[in-house]
C-alpha cells in the first residue's frame, strides 16, 4: 500500500445553515496529482481550505502529511504550498519583489532565496519580466508567478485551487506540463477544477457536488464504468428527439453536440442502442454506441438533473442529490 | 450603530464641552509667610477659576512646574507683602503659561479681582491697587492662538491619518485575498503586526516634520525645545495611533467598517483631548474618557516640548502611558488575529 499524503474521514463543514462539505472521505496517495472535479459551489475550495488548516472542520478527522489538522496546522504550513483561487500576490509589487517577499516570509536565507528565485524565474519563463508589476501581467503569467511562489520553499504537497480558470488553453497545457514535472520530482498535488480536459490529466479524481463526494477513482476506471451506456443519435429534428428521449425512464441525460445527440443511459441498461431504438420509434435516426467522455462520467455521477442514485466504481451507492432522501438511506 | 452613536456622542460632548474655564491647576509660592497671603489665596481659590494643587518654596520651582505642565500658573507673593498692601501696590505676581489663550484669558480675568485684606472689611474696600496682581505671560506673550493650535493640530492630523493607514491595512489585504496566502505561510501574527506598523512610523515622521516645519514657517510658531525631546514624545504617539489602527483592522471585516471605526474615534480625539477646549474645564467623567485617548497625552507632550521647552524626562508619565497603550493595543490585535478563515 502506498503512503497517504492526505487522509480524511467523514469530513464536514457547515456555515450556519449551509452545509458546504458533507461527510467526505479522502485517501490521497503521495506523489500523485489528485483532482477535485465539481461545479461552482460544490465545496472544492472549502475542502482545500480545511485540508491546509485554514478552516476548522465541523466534523470528521483529517491527517495531512502525517499531521493532525487543524491542531498541527502551523507545522504543516512549512511543508505545503497553496495557490489560491483568486490571484493573491501583491499587484503593486514586481515579480521579483513578490518572490523576495514570500521567500523572506518562508524564512529562506538571503543567499538561498536569491538562488531559488533565479531558478524559478528561469523555470517558469518569468526572467524577462522580473521588473513587471504583478498587476500588469496577463492571466497566464500571473498563474506562473503564483505557482513559482507556491513552490518557493520546495513544498512536498501543493494545493492548487482552480489554478487555470483565467488562462487560455495553450497556457493551460504548459501549466500542466509544469505540474507533471513537479509530480515527477515527488510532489503531491491536489488540484481543483471544473474543466473536463484538466480532470482527465489527473492520476485520480474525486467528483464533488453540493458538498458530497459523488465518485472517485482514476479517470480510466471512471470511464470504464460507463462503457456501453453512451449512445449517439444522428438524424433530423434532434430537439424533439431529445424531448422524447428524456421522458424514457432509463435515460439519464441527453445533450446535443452539433448534428448529434449524445444520450447517457442509466447503469444496468443492457443494449443501450437497442433500447433507444425500440422506444424512440423513428426509423430515420442513426444510433451508435459511443466512447464515454469524462463529461459523461461527471453527468452520470452528479445525476445530471434527474434525481436518481448512481453507482460508483466501487459499486457503493452514492448519496442522491437531495439530502432528505440521503438521510433515508443512511 | 445608527441610533446609539449619535445619541452617545451628543450626550457626551454636550456635557463635556464647555468654554467656561474653571479649576485651572495652579501653584502658590508664598515668600511672605503672612496671614494676608493666606487670606488672598483663599479669595483666589473661592473664585473657582483656579484649583490650587501645589505649594512651592521658590519661584524657580514653580516655573519648572509650569514648564513640566504640572500647573498652568503660579501665584507668587513677595516677602514685603504687608508693605505693598499698605502702599496700595499689586500684592502678588502671576506666572502664567500663556500658550493656551483660553486659559490665560481666564487667569488675566483675575488680575483686577477685588480683594479684602483684613477681616471685617468688605470686599472691594481695598481699592488702592489696580490691578491687584501683576501678570507675566510666558511662552506666548502676544496671546496668539495659533501658537497653541499648530502643535495641537499635529495630534489631530496624526491621529486621523495614521490610525486610518493601519485600520484599512489588514482589511484591505483580506479583501484583496493577499491574507489568505499570507496565513498559509509560517508567518507569526506578531511579525505580521509589527511588519504592518513599522513602515508607517516613517510616514508619521514625515508628516510631523511637514506640519511643524510649516507651522514655524507660515504661522511663526516658536520652537522652544530640542529635536531629541520632540522625537521622544512623537514616536510613542505615532506607534500608539498605528497600533490602535491595527486593532480596528482586526475588528472590521471591510475597509468601510475600518474607516467608520476610525471616525468614531476621531471626534472625541478632537473635542476632548484639550485641542479645542481646555482639558481642565471639562467635567471629571469626560476627563476620564479623555485620559484614554492618546491625543490627550500627546497634546500635553507636544505643547510641553514645543512651546515650553520641556524635557522628555519631565513629561515621563504621558510618554509611558503612550508606550503602554501601544503595547496593549498590539497585544490585543495580535491575539485577535487568527491564522484561519473561520
Amino acid at each position: 500500500m502506498t503512503e497517504l499524503a492526505i487522509s480524511a474521514r467523514a469530513l464536514s463543514k457547515r456555515f450556519g445553515d449551509v452545509i458546504a462539505v458533507d461527510g467526505v472521505d479522502l485517501q490521497i496517495p503521495t506523489g500523485q496529482i489528485y483532482g477535485f472535479l465539481g461545479p461552482n459551489g460544490s465545496g472544492k475550495t472549502t475542502l482545500i481550505r480545511m485540508l491546509c488548516g485554514l478552516l476548522t472542520p465541523s466534523g470528521g478527522e483529517v491527517r495531512v502529511l502525517g499531521l493532525e489538522i487543524p491542531a498541527q496546522a502551523e507545522t504543516l504550513r512549512r511543508k505545503i504550498g497553496y495557490m489560491t483561487q483568486k490571484f493573491s500576490l501583491y499587484d503593486d509589487l514586481t515579480v521579483a519583489e513578490n518572490m523576495q517577499f514570500m521567500a523572506r516570509v518562508h524564512g529562506l536565507s538571503h543567499r538561498g532565496a536569491a538562488l531559488r528565485i533565479e531558478e524559478l524565474l528561469e523555470r517558469y519563463a518569468l526572467s524577462s519580466m522580473r521588473q513587471r508589476f504583478a498587476g500588469a501581467m496577463s492571466g497566464g503569467q500571473r498563474q506562473r508567478l503564483a505557482l513559482a511562489v507556491a513552490t518557493l520553499h520546495a513544498p512536498t504537497l501543493l494545493f492548487l485551487d482552480e489554478p487555470t480558470s483565467a488562462v487560455d488553453p495553450e497556457n493551460r497545457r504548459d501549466f500542466w506540463e509544469k505540474l507533471f514535472d513537479l509530480s515527477d520530482a515527488g510532489t503531491t498535488i491536489l488540484v481543483s477544477t471544473h474543466y473536463m480536459d484538466e480532470a482527465e490529466r489527473c492520476h485520480q479524481l474525486a467528483i464533488l457536488e453540493t458538498g458530497h463526494m459523488r465518485n472517485q477513482g482514476t479517470p480510466q476506471a471512471l470511464l470504464a464504468q460507463l462503457q456501453d451506456r453512451v449512445v449517439e443519435i444522428a438524424g433530423d429534428h434532434l430537439r424533439q428527439v431529445k424531448e422524447r428521449a428524456l421522458r424514457l425512464p432509463q435515460v439519464q441525460s441527453a445533450a446535443q453536440q452539433g448534428v448529434r445527440l449524445r444520450v447517457l443511459l442509466r447503469a444496468g441498461t443492457e443494449d443501450a442502442a437497442g433500447y433507444l431504438r425500440a422506444h424512440l420509434e423513428d426509423r430515420d435516426l442513426k444510433l451508435s454506441n459511443a466512447q464515454p467522455s469524462l463529461e459523461d462520467v461527471f453527468v452520470a455521477s452528479t445525476s445530471g438533473g434527474k434525481h436518481l442514485p448512481v453507482h460508483s466504481v466501487a459499486s457503493a451507492p452514492s448519496p442522491p442529490r437531495n439530502s432528505s432522501s440521503c438521510h433515508a438511506i443512511a | 450603530m445608527i441610533v446609539m452613536i449619535p445619541l452617545m456622542q451628543l450626550l457626551l460632548f454636550g456635557y463635556a464641552i464647555t468654554t467656561v474655564v474653571r479649576n485651572i491647576p495652579i501653584a502658590v509660592v508664598d515668600n511672605s509667610g503672612s496671614a494676608v497671603a493666606r487670606a488672598i489665596t483663599e479669595q483666589v481659590r473661592v473664585t473657582q477659576v483656579v484649583d490650587i494643587t501645589h505649594y512651592y518654596a521658590t519661584a524657580v520651582e514653580a516655573e519648572r512646574a509650569i514648564v513640566a505642565g504640572t500647573v498652568r500658573a503660579a501665584l507668587i507673593f513677595p516677602e514685603n507683602l504687608a508693605q505693598r498692601a499698605a502702599g496700595g501696590e499689586p500684592v502678588g505676581q502671576w506666572l502664567v503659561d500663556g500658550s493656551d489663550t483660553m486659559v490665560s484669558a481666564a487667569l488675566l480675568g483675575l488680575r483686577s479681582m477685588p480683594l479684602h485684606l483684613e477681616a471685617g472689611v468688605p470686599a472691594g474696600a481695598y481699592q488702592a491697587a489696580s490691578p491687584s496682581f501683576e501678570v507675566a505671560l510666558f511662552f506666548n506673550p502676544e496671546r496668539r492662538s495659533e501658537v497653541n493650535i499648530v502643535p495641537g493640530l499635529t495630534a489631530i492630523i496624526l491621529t486621523m491619518t495614521l490610525t486610518l493607514f493601519t485600520a484599512v491595512s489588514l482589511v484591505r489585504e483580506r479583501e484583496h485575498g493577499n491574507l489568505e496566502l499570507l496565513i498559509t505561510t509560517p508567518i507569526r501574527p506578531l511579525e505580521l503586526m509589527v511588519g504592518k506598523l513599522v513602515p508607517y512610523i516613517f510616514v508619521g515622521i514625515i508628516q510631523i516634520t511637514i506640519i511643524l516645519g510649516l507651522g514655524q514657517l507660515v504661522f511663526n510658531v516658536p520652537f522652544q525645545g530640542k529635536l531629541l525631546n520632540l522625537a521622544a514624545v512623537t514616536l510613542p504617539f505615532i506607534a500608539a495611533n498605528l497600533s490602535l489602527g491595527l486593532l480596528f483592522s482586526t475588528l472590521a471585516t471591510t475597509q468601510m467598517q475600518a474607516m467608520q471605526l476610525t471616525f468614531f474615534f476621531m471626534l472625541p480625539s478632537i473635542l476632548l483631548s484639550g485641542f479645542m477646549f481646555p482639558y481642565d474645564a471639562m467635567p471629571q467623567a469626560a476627563q476620564y474618557i479623555a485620559e484614554v485617548l492618546p491625543a490627550t497625552h500627546f497634546m500635553r507632550l507636544i505643547r510641553g516640548v514645543f512651546l515650553r521647552g520641556a524635557h522628555a524626562g519631565q513629561l515621563l508619565p504621558d510618554i509611558l502611558w503612550l508606550l503602554g497603550f501601544t503595547a496593549v493595543m498590539l497585544a490585543i490585535a495580535t491575539k485577535r488575529f487568527r491564522k484561519s478563515l473561520d
